[in-house]
């Protein structure tokens, strides 16, 4: 035997730019999404949806739909009845919390445009359409609650027996909680001798756009029902059908399969999942339905739709004193699964990165007639820092600084972490100074500020305007017990197990249910360094409740902060359990072991046996130590002890053509602090995502709904999304400050960029024609808005948007001649 | 989106095509690209129970230069159409406003002839070729005519082509050396123009001899805008002249409200636009 070199110190894959083992199935489409199944005599779904924003179901008249060709069955509210379940609201904000009862189905009312009245059920998805059209709804309209301002004031109800609009009431108060002083006086003391200002900001309505529309599979023909379903939580989803339709657990498997995105969206339990259910049951036989764009445009839950009230209080010197912030937020027809709790997780965010004396939170949750609202990336997170962020730049404005420099007077300074705020959350770590001063450098501040100047004094038709947030975030959603204390319906630990293959592969079962992300890469990444294994030999599974049978799922950027670190507990277990196997392979003392790079080596000898080696010893079992279980796998169970609180600045440059409203982006650089990183490709990729769909809400998105309820941006021609071309090239860097909530250093990034760019870029919109005295743009900031704030003095060109669509596709077009085919509505 | 049950036929000639459409009439729809057609038919918003493609009908394809003018086959796609070397050279109006034209896969599948026959008012075909003073040539049971651009253009989504006929080629007088420039102003890359402005000018020594401007989405049809280019007629191509000329932009003018915008703002984007699309033009 020649002596054993010394292993060279395997590379770690920690810190490695992966690429993403998943993308070539997700990129080519060359796997099971929930749409690609196909089972034996499956059936067809197709959805009859109300066009009127609120009214009565007098009559549904099925017979000429039942009587085409293949149809199997029409089901209208009425024949689902009570037995179709409920679609459950998990988070009521407070005790009295107005939650009006949402079936799937709807009997004799409905509440918002889109809202399900009937199912078809036929042999082919055509021929569910065709017989869908068929269907025959009389309604009595009603009014609609459809403005959120006017819904708060109760003056027609989104659902006359409920008697209000008014959902709840949540507030957080620095002084009743004891993190701080009085809002009030710290407000009167502002007003007599120091700064006061007020804004009102508009977050507009967003819809999630994934890019696979939802589809659900049912299959009712075993012992065991089966639902495959394009969704974020697919453990969630299980414990809800269970607990709304009777249906025992234990006879539940629910399997999302490759999900293409959700944004938040994906996370509910939908109507259409609990019909499917509800069918497939009833008729006996598999049944599918996958929703058009159109469908689920209009259905699937919507995001933000806020007006903010912010009065804050600050010194004459720039130095904040408090916030108060009233909050009005739009639930829709119904409360979501989180949807209450959306706008209140933004309550420990507004006072940001900065140390105040007072802060005081209180909002109200409305119901109108209109798509429900809920989770949608960041999720209460950029409401507020769009909030503070804008009103930063407002102070800085006021006291004639640099908003860097006044941004920098009130920031919690590097050597005061762990800092707690006025809102009571501990932050772990982080360094704004390191971030903004790398930042600072790599936009060339200094060097646009001088353009910029130069711009305003040449009167210019084009102006620059420069753009900043320093933002925080809670993410890691989140500590058990503090989710008890808000009312939550469920607990915020994840799970994992690894199992040890005889083959020396290894397979990570992770309760957190990947929809894009790259999990399936990270996760390797970090149990190939934990275990000592090669990163090919790892396979991560998730998503399937047979297979992961424990997990609370995505969302939240909590998969890797939670998620991961329950993998380093199995992982870090399943060393234990090998560690007296190896010693008595080895016929050494336990303690004489030393394990590193997948090998347990005899300290002092050349002796050693690697943890796949001990694997395949205890499958076959032939020799292990007496009195033990023959077996290495583990699992486990993490529960954070806190959120992890990632930061960064982001500087945005934009040029404002000052003659047609036009706008350029011209320079995003941004330096986020997210702890520790385990795949920077990855973590490229999250934030360049994350950048644009931020930088969509302050430029592009919008939905817009008519005076009817109908929504008008109920297609891609007038709902913008970006792409490509529409972005430019971003300059993204990190600054390190690990996260001391968790072993691995990390921190969440899956929303960061969300978070952050909106109100940098809006920034950089308002300082580019602050000059010209406007010190506000209604989101998203149309070039019709610069223009009119322009053209007509600030007025924070606030003008409501046209309510009317392109007419590309629209039914009143003269030459869509629509008589042959109805309403051309339920599309 | 699934369509309504429809028959399909590919006809391999104008006659079979006529004669299918003629056999259909209101029941059939010519479908040539499907870039327009099938989004609508996919929405449920018109249900044709027969589809006659021209796909397959070699003679409505391809560019030819015929004397004085150049000639465009309806089924030539709009990547053919933008990167032809004759229409760049005659009609340099066309390639730049192709251009900009939705993105490269819609480029790749929609037809000259399509795109004008959809009559839509955003499209950004028909300001250029109503510019340029086309003819189209328009085939049916009786034969062939032809329509000048000035009358082809009937409304929203309406053209002079009757149910059972067939565009089969658009004429383009040669603007041979014309300076040529197309004003786009959209939100997102991929968008339909809120407003756009097509210019193609002969200049003179700094001197504007001729000029031919056309506005898209101002009204429930393309728009000549006839003020604009009898104020610059003899003008030198300077920021202040085209300025001046341009505050006729608005003149017969309709444009929509919607959501990028109302009818006062399109208006106010036709004059900028116009003069930064004539200065363009004129290489000033
Ligand atoms: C996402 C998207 C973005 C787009 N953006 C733009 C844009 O920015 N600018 C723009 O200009 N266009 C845009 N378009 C439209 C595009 O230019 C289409 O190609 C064009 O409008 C239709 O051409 P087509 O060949 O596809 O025609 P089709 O869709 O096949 O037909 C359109 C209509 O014309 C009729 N028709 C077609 N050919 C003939 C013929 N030879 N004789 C008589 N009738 C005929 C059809 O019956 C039908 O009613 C966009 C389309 C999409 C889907």
């Amino acid at each position: 035997m020649t002596a054993v070199q010394d292993a060279p110190a395997a590379e770690s894959e920690i810190g490695k730019d992966r690429r993403r083992k998943e993308d070539q199935r997700l990129i080519t489409g060359r796997t099971r999404w929930t749409d690609n199944i196909a089972l034996p005599g499956m059936l067809h779904l197709a959805m009859v949806r109300s066009p009127h924003a609120h009214a009565k179901v007098l009559s549904i008249e099925t017979a000429a739909a039942n009587a085409m060709t293949n149809v199997v069955d029409v089901l209208t509210g009425a024949d689902l009845g009570e037995a179709q379940g409920v679609n459950a609201n998990a988070w009521p904000i407070t005790t009295d919390q107005v939650t009006p009862n949402h079936l799937p189905m709807a009997i004799d009312r409905v509440a918002f445009a889109g809202e399900i009245v009937a199912v078809v059920v036929a042999r082919t998805a055509a021929e569910a359409r065709d017989a869908a059209e068929l269907v025959d709804v009389e309604y009595e309209e009603l009014p609609a609650a459809l403005d959120l301002k006017e819904a708060a004031a109760d003056t027609v109800l989104a659902h006359p027996d409920l008697g209000t609009n008014k959902s709840a009431f949540w507030q957080l108060d620095s002084a009743g909680q004891g993190s701080g002083r009085a809002i009030d006086e710290v407000l009167e003391e502002a007003r007599r001798d120091g700064i006061v200002i007020e804004r009102e900001y508009r977050q507009q309505r967003l819809i999630p756009a994934f890019m696979e529309p939802r589809s659900t599979v049912v299959d009712p023909t075993g012992e065991q029902i089966t639902m495959w379903s394009a969704t974020q939580i697919p453990h969630i989803t299980r414990f809800l059908l269970a607990a709304t339709t009777g249906v025992p657990e234990s006879k539940i498997r629910v399997i999302a399969p490759d999900v293409g995105g959700g944004f938040g969206g994906k996370l509910q339990t939908t109507p259409e999942e609990w019909i499917t259910w509800f069918v497939a049951r009833r008729i006996g036989k598999p049944c599918k339905y996958t929703e058009t764009r159109s469908e689920s445009l209009v259905s699937a839950h919507h995001g933000r739709d806020q007006w903010q009230k912010l009065t804050l209080a600050a010194t004459k010197e720039g130095r904040v004193t408090g916030l108060k912030v009233d909050l009005l937020a739009d639930l829709g027809a119904y409360v979501g699964i989180v949807g209450g709790g959306v706008p209140v997780l933004g309550a420990w965010m507004f006072n940001a990165i900065y140390k105040w004396d007072a802060y005081q939170f209180n909002c109200t949750t409305v119901l109108t007639n209109k798509t429900w609202v809920d989770a949608y990336r960041g999720a209460g997170r950029p409401e507020a820092t769009y909030a503070i962020e804008r009103m930063m730049d407002e102070l800085a404005a006021e006291v004639g600084k640099d908003p860097l420099e006044v941004r920098e007077m009130n920031w919690i300074k590097h050597e005061e972490f762990p800092f707690t705020t006025v809102a009571g959350m501990t932050y772990d770590s982080g360094n704004y100074e390191a971030a903004t001063a790398k930042a600072k450098q790599m936009f060339g501040y200094d060097e646009l500020r001088a353009e910029q100047e130069q711009r305003r004094a040449n009167n210019d038709t084009v102006q620059l305007g420069i753009g900043i947030s320093t933002f925080t975030e809670m993410c890691g959603l989140a500590p058990s017990r503090v989710l008890g204390q808000l009312n939550y319906g469920a607990g915020g630990w994840e799970h994992a197990s690894i199992r040890m293959l005889p083959t020396g592969k290894v397979e990570v079962i992770t309760g957190a249910s990947a929809h894009g992300q790259g999990h399936e890469t990270a996760f390797s990444q970090i149990v190939a360094d934990r275990l000592g294994v090669p990163f090919e030999d790892v396979e991560i599974l998730h998503g399937d409740t047979q297979v992961s049978h424990k997990g609370l799922d995505t969302y939240g950027s909590r998969s890797l902060v939670v998620g991961g670190e329950a993998l380093v507990l199995a992982a870090d277990k399943v060393i234990e359990k090998a560690r007296p196997i190896a010693a008595h392979l080895l016929e050494a003392s336990v303690d004489d072991l030393e394990f590193a790079n997948g090998r347990f080596s005899v300290r002092g000898t050349d002796q050693g046996t690697s943890i796949t080696e001990v694997a395949l010893a205890t499958f076959a079992s032939h020799n292990y130590p007496e009195g033990m279980e023959p077996g290495i796998d583990a699992e486990s169970t993490y529960d954070p002890v806190n959120f992890s609180f990632p930061h960064g600045t982001h500087l945005c440059a934009v040029e404002v053509d000052t003659e047609t409203g036009g706008l350029k982006l011209r320079k995003y650089v941004c330096v986020d602090d997210i702890g520790n990183i385990i795949n920077p490709l990855i973590v490229a990729g999250q934030v360049h995502g994350g950048l644009v769909q931020g930088i969509a809400q302050a430029l592009w998105e919008e939905a817009v709904y008519d005076d009817a309820g109908t929504l008008v941006s109920g297609s891609f021609v007038d709902y913008l999304l970006p792409t490509a071309a529409d972005t430019i090239s971003f300059e993204i860097d990190h600054t390190t400050s690990p996260s001391t909530t968790n072993t691995l250093g990390t921190k969440g990034v899956g929303e960061a960029g969300t978070i952050a760019s909106t109100p940098a870029v809006v920034n950089a919109v308002v300082d580019a024609v602050r000059h010209l005295g406007i010190n506000d743009i209604t989101m998203p900031c149309t070039p019709e808005r610069v223009w009119r704030a322009i053209n007509h003095s600030g007025g924070g060109g606030a003008d409501p948007t046209e309510e009317s669509a392109m007419p590309h596709f629209s039914p009143d077009g003269p030459n869509q001649d629509h008589g042959e085919t109805g309403e051309g509505e339920d599309l | 989106m699934i369509p309504v049950q429809f028959d399909y036929v590919a006809p391999t000639t104008l006659g079979e095509a006529l004669t299918a459409l003629s056999q259909h009439g209101d029941d059939a729809k010519i479908i040539a690209g499907g870039q327009s057609l099938l989004p609508v038919l996919r929405m449920r918003l018109n249900a044709p129970e027969m589809v006659i493609d021209l796909g397959k009908i070699e003679e409505l394809r391809g560019i030819r230069d015929d004397g004085d003018a150049i000639v465009i086959g309806a089924m030539t796609p709009h990547a053919v159409v933008g990167s032809d070397p004759l229409v760049a050279e005659h009609a340099a109006l066309i390639p730049k406003a192709i251009e900009h034209l939705a993105d490269a896969q819609i480029r790749h599948r929609g037809t000259f002839g399509g795109a004008l026959a959809h009559a839509d008012p955003a499209g950004d075909l028909g300001a250029p070729v109503l510019a340029l003073g086309a003819t189209f040539v328009i085939a049916g049971p009786a034969g062939v005519r032809t329509v000048p651009a000035d009358e082809f253009f009937v409304d929203l989504f309406e053209t002079a082509i009757n149910d059972d006929e067939i565009l089969t080629e658009v004429r383009i007088p040669k603007h041979t050396g014309w300076g040529a420039h197309y004003e786009k102003f959209v939100r997102v890359a991929h968008q339909w123009p809120i407003v756009a402005v097509a210019a193609t000018l002969q200049t003179n020594g700094g001197t504007i001899s001729e000029a031919r401007v056309g506005l898209t989405n101002m009204g429930s049809t393309p728009i000549r805008a006839r003020g604009v280019e009898e104020a610059l007629a003899g003008q030198p191509a300077t920021a202040d002249a085209v300025r001046t000329a341009s505050e006729r932009a608005t003149e017969g003018t309709n444009p929509p409200s919607d959501l990028n915008g109302d009818a006062e703002y399109r208006r106010h984007l036709a004059g900028v636009l116009t003069r930064r699309a004539v200065l363009n033009a004129a290489g000033a």
